[in-house]
């Protein structure tokens, strides 16, 4: 059952041929296997979760000039996120209807910022980045100021496009 | 009957073959020191943390909204659970601290020269899946450090550009830090990074069997790819003797040390938390990393903003290359650390380095104090005798925050000079200048401050220096009151 392949001079025999089918078939059954696990994996790197806008309470509960901490549920959940969806972020009322809604997340590296209203600053407590009362950079590593939510009055309640945990790249 | 147990296992396994060819195996008799158990040590270490680890686990409920309260069972109720937690917890610091020993015998021994190339890369490997497992393990306590812990991780990977947001969300499994993030760290913390580690240590030593163990170096001795080899199997030939019996002794009565200190660091020490429980709304909390993660923690804080990104992104690839890469660029040559000053020097500015940055990283100088302006009162002989305007400012200080970066009588941050002093360093226009405009790591007080207040703490602040050191003056007073009142020409 010898024949001489002309191409490499190498004899084919049968075992030959059933080693290379053998392996042809392991690649594609690998291949079965490693796209939808490398898929499954990798799904987040590129699946940008839906923001959605929230409302954090009636605008009367926040009185003019102040900054106050609300808190709002992440838009999406699981049952087993536990108190992790409570996301807190800082409101400051300017005047009427004029808001600035603050993540609590530094901008240097994400520790969650005070605010102290007595001297009108937001301090980190991890490298000592402070922000001034409108999130402008005031001192400290932190490299711009506050990220802010974009937000909107309606129906007498103060709504913030939430979901999505600020960051450099990503900034609200 | 024992003997022909013994006897019929031997046919069937080949026991004595095996022994020759891994633990009974020929090493240089120069290696029976003391200076070579740190590798045992780790694996020691290693050991532990899969039984302690596995222990854990089968309590350990690796759920966003229920590993906090598992970890308080474990402390509490569990029985031996907080004693557990404390040995998984001592056993991963001492894992750390005993490969990073056995990496820096290894650098000053040249055991990373010609054959070893390998042990050394793959060694490399295992020390950073090592900090892996210390960092995903800080997560599994998923208290508040674990939670804004993550927040740093988050926020670094977000600084990578082009991709950084979608590493964002590979790291957090979606957009927040919340159920699946944990899912994910405790993948990686039980079966990844273990499966890793032992895949590569089996290489590991694998490769201290075929290409034999370091010998002590001879200072002037010199490797070259020609001989090293003809004449280490000659060493082994001539003098090698097995390393069980012979050598194994050291390794034994060092890791039983080993175990010890972890079990009394256990007892003494305890468990590390879990502190408050991970909910972010509770914002009251200054995360800190665990200890070896501290110098990292203390160089974000001192590095100047310009060149963190880069650092931050950069400094590791580079550090990692020059340190995996070190057996293809210095592979030939000297190996003992006698004739080798520049390795020892860089040894000792590592050490220096990392030592200095945790140090500080312990009690970092440069976060405020949260709590300083309303719970450190000023000290008594500041207030004692000062006039109404004066104790206005001293309140001032106090409820404008000040306190939270600058001290007075030690206590207070530190972010700031303290101020027990300012008067003799600053005039009383500078001191002005200084609230009212703010520089380098000082916020500008102007809108905050109205000109009343300004002038109390200016006034208050100007009676801070000790009676015997004159107060700080304008070197430019003399000048202007010549020209002020100008010579008289005729």
């Amino acid at each position: 059952m010898i024949e001489q392949d002309c191409k490499c001079g190498r004899p084919v025999s049968r075992r030959n041929a059933l080693l290379k089918l053998g392996a042809g078939l392991n690649a594609l059954a690998g291949l079965l296997i490693g796209v939808p696990v490398l898929g499954y994996v990798v799904s987040a790197f590129s699946k940008r979760s839906p923001q959605s806008w929230v409302s954090l309470s009636s605008l009367n509960r926040f009185p003019e000039g102040e900054t106050r901490l609300a808190v709002f549920r992440n838009p999406v959940t699981k049952s087993w996120d536990g108190d992790t969806d409570e996301i807190p972020c800082w409101v400051r009322r300017v005047e009427a209807e004029s808001f600035q809604v603050f993540a609590i997340n530094c901008t240097h590296l994400g520790c969650p910022v005070r605010w102290f209203q007595q001297s009108r600053l937001f301090m980190c407590p991890c490298h000592g980045g402070v922000f001034y009362e409108d999130g402008s950079h005031a001192s400290g590593p932190p490299p711009r100021g506050l990220f802010e939510y974009p937000h909107k009055v309606e129906g007498g309640e103060l709504k913030i496009l939430g979901g999505n945990l600020p960051t450099l790249s990503e900034p609200l | 009957m024992l003997r022909s147990v013994a006897l019929w296992l031997e046919e069937r396994l080949h026991l004595t073959k095996l022994f020759e060819a891994t633990a009974g195996h020929k090493v240089p008799p120069s290696t029976n020191s003391w200076f070579y158990v740190f590798g045992s040590g780790t694996l020691l270490c290693f050991v532990l943390q899969i039984i302690t680890g596995i222990c854990l686990a089968l309590v350990y409920v690796p759920s966003a909204s229920e590993a906090w309260p598992s970890l308080q069972y474990l402390n509490h109720q569990q029985f031996l659970g907080a004693f557990l937690r404390a040995v998984h917890n001592w056993g991963s610091i001492f894992m750390v601290a005993i490969m990073s020993l056995h990496l820096v015998q290894t650098f000053l021994f040249g055991a990373y020269k010609y054959p070893r190339e390998l042990t050394w890369v793959s060694g490399c490997v295992l020390f950073l899946c090592t900090l892996g497992m210390a960092f995903t393990g800080q997560v599994l306590r998923f208290d508040q450090d674990a939670y804004w812990g993550l927040g740093i991780g988050a926020s670094i990977m977000g600084r990578v550009p082009f991709i950084g947001a979608q590493l964002v969300h590979l790291m957090l499994a979606g957009s927040i830090i919340a159920g699946a993030t944990l899912s994910r760290f405790f993948t990686l913390h039980v079966f990844v990074v273990p499966g890793m580690i032992i895949a590569l240590l089996s290489l590991h030593l694998r490769l201290v069997l075929t290409k034999g163990i370091n010998e002590y170096p001879k200072p002037g001795y010199m490797v070259t790819k020609e001989s090293y080899e003809k004449e280490y199997e000659e060493t082994i030939k001539k003098t090698g003797v097995p390393f069980v019996p012979n050598v194994i002794g050291k390794d034994l009565i060092f890791s039983a040390f080993l175990v010890v200190a972890i079990v009394t660091c256990a007892l003494v020490f305890g468990p590390a938390g879990p502190s408050g429980p991970p909910n972010p709304t509770l914002i009251h909390t200054a995360p800190k990393p665990d200890f070896y993660f501290l110098p990292v923690y203390a160089i974000l804080a001192l590095l100047p903003a310009y060149m963190e990104t880069f650092l931050l992104l950069l400094a590791p690839v580079i550090g990692l290359a020059v340190l995996i890469l070190l057996p293809f660029y210095s592979g030939t040559g000297e190996k003992s650390f006698r004739k080798r000053p520049v390795a020892v020097v860089v040894v000792m500015l590592a050490v220096l380095t990392a030592g200095i940055l945790a140090y500080l990283g312990t009690f970092a100088p440069w976060s405020p104090h949260m709590d300083a302006w309303s719970g450190a009162p000023t000290p008594v002989t500041y207030v004692k005798g000062r006039t109404g305007l004066e104790l206005q400012g001293a309140l001032l200080i106090q409820g404008k925050q000040c306190r939270n970066c600058h001290s007075l009588g030690g206590v207070g941050g530190k972010r700031g000079p303290a101020l027990d002093t300012v008067a003799t360093r600053l005039t009383r226009d500078e001191m002005i200048r200084q609230v009212i405009q703010g520089s380098g790591n000082m916020p500008a007080y102007g809108k905050n401050l109205s000109p009343g207040e300004v002038t109390a703490l200016v006034a208050f602040m100007e009676t801070l220096r000790p009676s015997y050191q004159p107060p700080a003056r304008d070197a430019t007073e003399s000048v202007r009151l010549v020209q002020a009142d100008p010579p008289v020409r005729r």
